[in-house]
């Protein structure tokens, strides 16, 4: 059962993780190049952007649930079992999640790094 | 890619680690906090691993927003996934703890992988000019990068 209840998590942090990450990279889209923009008007109204961008706030939400679940699953099962395999997951749930609501163009280069580098992250934990 | 570009690249692997570990490290001195002892949540910040560790990822996640601002999120994350990379090499030279073959083959995978993706565009996105409030100034990499795209 605890089984079952650590794969529940992994499978919401995965959610949420991705979830909070596309929202924050649609985010910083909307705000424009950080960098450019320092340049340009200051660093004030580099905050000033991010923290009116309501998104933003929705993304780091979805991280604080992700962080939570994490720590819920890890609760339930072994260190060696909840990190990679979330951690793996979210690569590909957001190389998934990058082309359909982001619109990026994931190539086979794109998603050849997204496999290689979650079955990598699956064996360090071997 | 601009050299500065790189460099925050860098900034989001290292900082993640060093963050990470500085926190670990603190957490472990403090023991085990409960629900029971909630307070005890309040008052990590006073151990120094802890109070740095938190500073760390708050340099991380400056970082990480900036890197999404001006690259795709699917160039970002592979990018910098050298940092499960470096935490097993500092294990391996700080700690001297052994790297089994089966680890140092999930070294060589996700180092392959952030070949990959570094080796081409980090920035694919069609930007829609109505639906962005101010377009910012094209960085000198745009061009390039979309040109590369499309021959791929």
């Amino acid at each position: 059962m605890n089984e079952l209840y650590a794969w529940a998590a992994i499978a919401l942090i995965t959610l949420a993780a991705t979830t909070g990450d596309v929202l924050l990279a649609y985010s910083m889209k909307r705000v424009g190049d950080v960098g450019a923009l320092w340049r340009t008007r200051g660093l004030a109204a580099v905050g000033v952007r991010i923290v009116t961008t309501p998104t933003f706030f929705l993304g780091v939400m979805a991280m604080a649930v992700a962080f939570y679940s994490l720590l819920f699953g890890l609760s339930w099962g072994n260190l060696s079992l909840v990190v990679p395999a979330s951690a793996s997951l979210t690569f590909v749930a957001n190389a998934l999640a990058a082309r359909i609501f982001l619109h990026e163009q994931v190539g086979r280069r794109r998603w050849a790094a997204a496999l290689l580098v979650a079955v990598g992250v699956a064996l360090m934990a071997a | 890619m601009t050299f500065r570009k790189y460099l925050v690249l860098a900034g989001i692997t290292i900082f993640s680690t060093l963050g990470d570990s500085l926190l670990a490290r603190g957490m472990k001195e403090l023991g085990g906090v409960s629900l029971h002892n909630f307070s005890g949540l309040l008052f990590a910040i006073l151990n120094p691993w802890v109070g740095v560790g938190i500073l760390l990822l708050l340099a991380f996640f400056a970082s990480y927003m900036s890197a999404l601002s001006w690259a795709d999120l699917t160039y970002v994350l592979p990018a910098t996934s050298l940092s499960y990379v470096l935490v097993a090499l500092i294990a391996r030279i700080g700690f001297h703890e052994h790297i089994s073959p089966t680890r140092w083959l999930g070294i060589a995978l996700i180092s392959a992988g952030v070949g990959f993706v570094a080796a081409g565009p980090s920035l694919t996105l069609v930007r829609h000019k109505a639906d962005l409030p101010e377009p910012t100034p094209p960085a000198q990499d745009r061009p390039r990068a979309l040109s590369q795209e499309a021959k791929s």
